[in-house]
């Protein structure tokens, strides 16, 4: 997980994955389970609802060296919740709005809504997530290089 | 400007005199003749203090959040614009509806002096507005200019010269011109920019930055008693900035603590001692909403939904940003 990362071609990015519990992170389970492969350089957080995921989170993320941060969560209408989705959904246009207005690459940052039916589809965002990931190459825009502490 | 400084004066007096209300939260001289700073009045004999002219612009709906806690009422003076906030404030029940008297005062809109400044009108020893024309008092002589020329960035984009809130009014009956704008201009112009032009231009603006809080403290909305940014554990606590990382996360989470709720009054802005455009930031927010989820103005009224208090299950997706064309 160090932020120390090569310029070459060798280059693997680091993405945050924000799953909720009812739906994506058992969506993840399920493709495990199935055998289907995702990169492993894809490291998921578990929160109980999309709703939960606070712009603050994804900044930070981005902080401490993400180079792609994804938010998953039920489809809009399944929300364990009822609603969590739908607020997080205006939330999260915004917010990618926001980066995207201050110059941040505006591949870095990504909504999924993939059910716990949907191993393949998990599998399926995750690898391709990361491709545009390795393209958009490394995070400069928003790292704190004093983090660079907190990791070593 | 004289003739309504003259009709506010006595009728807060009255209001005074006759026990409405206990308290008064106008404006007094500061140190310089632009400064006009926020002050409390306690009786009809303080009042030789108040000031009311194209200095004022410091927004008093703020203060109400504790003045209005206090015992007795308060009279706030608040021009069209302050209205919204207020309304705002009133709707999330920060404000003792009960404890305020708000009188609804004229603006023609508020001056900015580094405009003034700009045309070469240096040393000023005193300002008179005249209608639309400023007679200014300099060490070097008399000069004049037109007031909507040297206009508060916040001004010239006015929503409108009507309260939205107000128990009283208080009009000269005068024509209050208008100025032609579109608020969302400079946000368009950015938007026309590429991703790395846009990425200069911010840190350009933000790293000028000195983390001195001033548009956190002034913002009518942003006022929670406790705010994320005093964790001392969270690394964006420090007095100054150390890394650039920093002056773009304060500011973007500062603008989105206040998205939906942000009335554009622009005091963001107008306190900036360093001068960045900072409503660019809100009125990115305003505009996304405006496009995505209909119109919407916040602190219209006290009791409507705000736009990130609300949803449609038609609303946009996110992919709408992220897989937009165009240079990434």
């Amino acid at each position: 997980m160090s932020i120390e990362k090569t310029e070459d071609s060798n280059f693997e990015p680091l993405i945050v994955a924000f799953c909720c519990n009812w739906c994506s992170y058992a969506g993840a389970d399920l493709a495990g389970t199935s055998r289907l492969s995702y990169p492993a350089n894809v490291k998921i957080i578990r929160v109980p609802c999309s709703c939960r995921v606070n712009p603050m989170f994804i900044l930070r993320a981005f902080q401490r060296g993400a180079d792609g941060v994804i938010i998953c969560g039920c489809h809009p209408g399944d929300c364990h919740y009822s609603t969590g989705n739908y607020y997080a959904r205006r939330r999260m246009t915004l917010l990618f709005s926001m980066l995207d207005y201050l110059g941040i690459e505006r591949g870095r940052t990504r909504v999924e809504w993939v059910s716990a039916a949907e191993g393949v589809k998990f599998s399926t965002v995750m690898n391709e997530f990361s491709k545009t990931i390795h393209e958009l190459g490394e995070n400069k825009k928003l790292r704190d290089l004093r983090c660079k502490e907190f990791l070593d | 400007m004289q003739r309504i400084f003259g009709l506010i004066k006595d009728r807060v007096g009255a209001l005074l005199a006759d026990g409405t209300v206990d308290r008064v939260i106008g404006w007094e001289k500061g140190e310089f003749l632009y400064d006009h700073t926020p002050a409390i009045f306690n009786a009809e004999d303080d009042l030789v203090d108040l000031v009311y002219d194209g200095f004022c612009a410091s927004n008093l709906s703020k203060y109400l959040i504790d003045e209005s806690k206090k015992d007795g009422k308060i009279l706030a003076l608040l021009k069209p614009c302050d209205t919204y906030n207020f309304n705002q404030l009133i709707k999330e029940h920060r404000i003792n509806r009960d404890n305020v008297y708000v009188l609804g005062i004229e603006c023609r809109g508020m001056l900015d002096i580094d405009k003034i400044r700009a045309l070469g009108i240096k040393g000023i020893e005193k300002v008179e507005e005249q209608g639309d024309e400023l007679y200014i008092q300099t060490i070097y002589g008399d000069k004049t200019c037109k007031r909507n020329e040297v206009l508060l960035e916040k001004c010239i984009n006015c929503k409108g010269k009507e309260h939205v809130a107000y128990d009283e009014l208080v009009t000269s009956g005068e024509d209050i011109p208008q100025v032609e704008s579109n608020r969302f201009e400079d946000v368009e112009k950015l938007e026309a920019m590429t991703s790395d032009e846009r990425f200069a231009f911010w840190r350009g603006e933000l790293s000028k930055c000195i983390r001195c809080n001033a548009c956190r403290n002034v913002c009518p909305i942003c006022s929670c008693v406790e705010c994320v940014f005093d964790n001392k554990d969270s690394v964006v606590a420090s007095k100054a900035n150390t890394d650039e990382f920093e002056e773009n996360l304060f500011h973007i989470i500062r603008a989105f603590h206040v998205a939906g709720r942000c009335t554009d009054c622009g005091e963001c802005s107008r306190v900036c001692p360093q001068g960045i455009p900072l409503h660019l930031l809100n009125r990115k927010i305003i505009k996304d909403i405006n496009e995505f989820y209909g119109e919407y103005q916040a602190g219209q009224d006290t009791n409507s939904l705000g736009p990130l208090t609300d949803f449609t299950k038609e609303d946009v997706e996110p992919s709408i940003i992220t897989e937009k064309g165009g240079e990434k």
